[in-house]
């Protein structure tokens, strides 16, 4: 559904993607691990067209969308969900949410999409008339998921969802993903630094290191790799 | 008693022309976090396109009057727009004192070629509406200054509406909270930011005109001390706040009409800045301004 291919991005002179590629297959949840700076937030960034890369080609759907401006990309069903949640601070849940369905005109077909969505997240119903800045990090990161399935996007890209949230609503927030994936067929392609957690809910992981694409494969078979297992898991023996 | 309350209804119709600049100012500063120094050459702008279509219409009737007024507005609106797209746009990603820089020259450009094209001699501006004099009590009031308070208050609610209630209002305040979230939801920026210059423009050709009409006499660089006032209108309010745009201006034109009423009234034009510099040393985020602290 996704290819990238041979994806070079800099900072200037920095280079921050140095030839990555991979695919992700309709219908999956594919994660891409690594450690801080290896390039996770960076090739999400520039398959969603906030970043235009120096070399390579981002394919969706069978089009190039390498050259597209971001909205556009957007309205393909490619959806962003970006690090650190960036909900509209001052605006109300209800506010954020018409936001997500920016592009969508047909008023049927946004309310069925406010139904599914408060039956995924039934606290942003609760909160709806709340400015978005006061929620707190787990309820802003449910809007931040929301609002992207507002716009009924084909494929979405989470950054760090568990980032700065309490544990137990981490654990919610990551069956939410799997429900959403299984019941609506959304292909998922998941950015996390717990390894652990992301391997357990994908299909296939791609392991990144400096810019480049140093492992990959299945993720239960990555979840047993002693290498993979010593610098991403903690170590441990094999549970 | 009587002086406060006729010295009161001066202040709030130049206030009010205040206010109308002052939105835009504002609103350009919230979308693209910058003060756009040509805006109050769109506002002299403004003014010399109702003296001009104001030659093709009935002088003093109130249709004609509202017809010129709404050309100005669409002239305007054109005219921020090809300036955002012609100056500003393509320097989108540079630092801001780059564009800053670029504005003045682009104010520059707009006062001398107006001055090459209209001539820098003052020119009279035309009676629009009809004119009156009406006595409410001891009050002795013109129905010019009533118009100014009345289209500026229509208009202001207007924007309120546009900004609050509609898609492209709401784009407009996510643009303006976080512009790489508004492009992730699928928000043309380039367009809302666009459509931010055209609604700024037309309130600066709106505020061109009752200007004129209360000051009637118009010339190339009449922009440049109401712009000026009306900048620090929307500082007083906190920059990037709509209500507080238009409360500033209120409070500034109030204000400053006192002080030329009093013994002090030479002091007029400074009182200003006066309440510029107490405002950035006692509350730099304006009066309706918060400094939004930052969740990670």
């Amino acid at each position: 559904m996704l290819t990238v291919s041979d994806l070079h991005v800099s900072y200037g002179a920095i280079n921050a993607l140095s030839g990555v590629s991979f695919t992700i297959p309709q219908g999956a949840i594919v994660t891409l691990i690594g450690g801080n700076g290896a390039g996770k937030t960076t090739t999400l960034r520039t398959i969603s067209g906030l970043l235009r890369p120096r070399r390579g080609s981002v394919t969706f759907r069978g089009e190039d969308i390498t050259a597209l401006p971001a909205h556009a990309i957007v309205a393909r069903g490619l959806c962003h969900v970006p690090e650190g949640r960036m909900v509209f601070a001052n605006l109300s849940v209800d506010e954020n949410l018409a936001m997500g369905a920016y592009l969508l005109r047909d008023r049927e077909r946004i309310a069925r999409n406010r139904e599914f969505v408060f039956g995924i997240f039934p606290r942003l119903k609760e909160r709806l008339r709340q400015t978005a800045g006061t929620l707190s990090g787990g309820e802003q990161q449910m809007l931040a998921i929301g609002r992207a399935l507002m716009g009924d996007p084909a494929f979405l890209m989470l950054d760090e969802p568990s980032l700065g949230i309490a544990p137990r609503l981490i654990a919610t927030i990551f069956e939410k993903i799997v429900e959403i994936n299984r019941t609506q067929g959304l292909t998922i392609l998941l950015v996390e630094q717990n390894a652990n957690l992301a391997l357990e809910v994908s299909a296939g992981a791609y392991v990144l290191e400096t810019g480049r694409v140093v492992m990959q494969g299945p993720s239960a078979q990555l979840r047993d790799d002693p290498q993979l297992r010593a610098t991403y898991l903690g170590g441990g023996p094999v549970g | 008693m009587t002086e406060f309350l006729q010295q009161l209804l001066n202040g709030l119709s130049l206030g009010a022309i205040y206010a109308l600049i002052a939105l835009g100012y504002t609103m350009v500063y919230g979308v693209l976090r910058f003060i756009n120094f040509a805006h109050s050459d769109v506002f002299m702008i403004g003014a010399f396109a109702g003296y001009y279509l104001g030659q093709r219409v009935p002088a003093g009737t109130l249709a004609g009057g509202l017809a010129v007024m709404a050309g100005a507005m669409v002239i305007c609106a054109v005219l921020g727009m090809a300036i955002e797209r012609l100056a500003y746009r393509p320097l989108r990603g540079a630092p801001t004192l780059n564009v800053l820089i670029t504005a003045i020259g682009v104010s520059l450009f707009l006062q001398y070629t107006g001055q090459l094209i209209f001539g820098a001699t003052p020119r009279t501006f035309p009676q629009l509406f009809p004119a009156a004099r009406l006595s409410i009590g001891p009050l002795s009031v013109s129905s010019n200054q009533l118009l100014v308070i009345a289209v500026a208050l229509v208009l202001m609610i207007a924007l309120q509406l546009i900004v609050f209630r509609t898609r492209i209002g709401t784009a407009m305040r996510a643009v303006s909270l976080n512009p790489n979230a508004a492009r992730l939801v699928g928000v043309n920026n380039d367009v809302v930011i666009s459509f931010t210059f055209g609604l700024g423009s037309a309130l600066a050709a709106a505020g061109g005109i009752l200007y004129a009409m209360n000051y009637p006499s118009i010339d190339p660089l009449m922009g440049v001390m109401p712009g000026l006032k009306a900048f620090v209108a929307a500082i007083l309010g906190g920059i990037g706040n709509i209500p507080g745009a238009a409360l500033g201006g209120l409070l500034l034109g109030t204000v400053e009409t006192f002080v030329g009423g009093s013994a002090f009234s030479t002091y007029k034009d400074a009182i200003a800045f006066a309440i510029l510099i107490l405002i950035l040393l006692l509350r730099p985020a304006g009066l309706l301004g918060r400094f939004v602290a930052e969740k990670v």
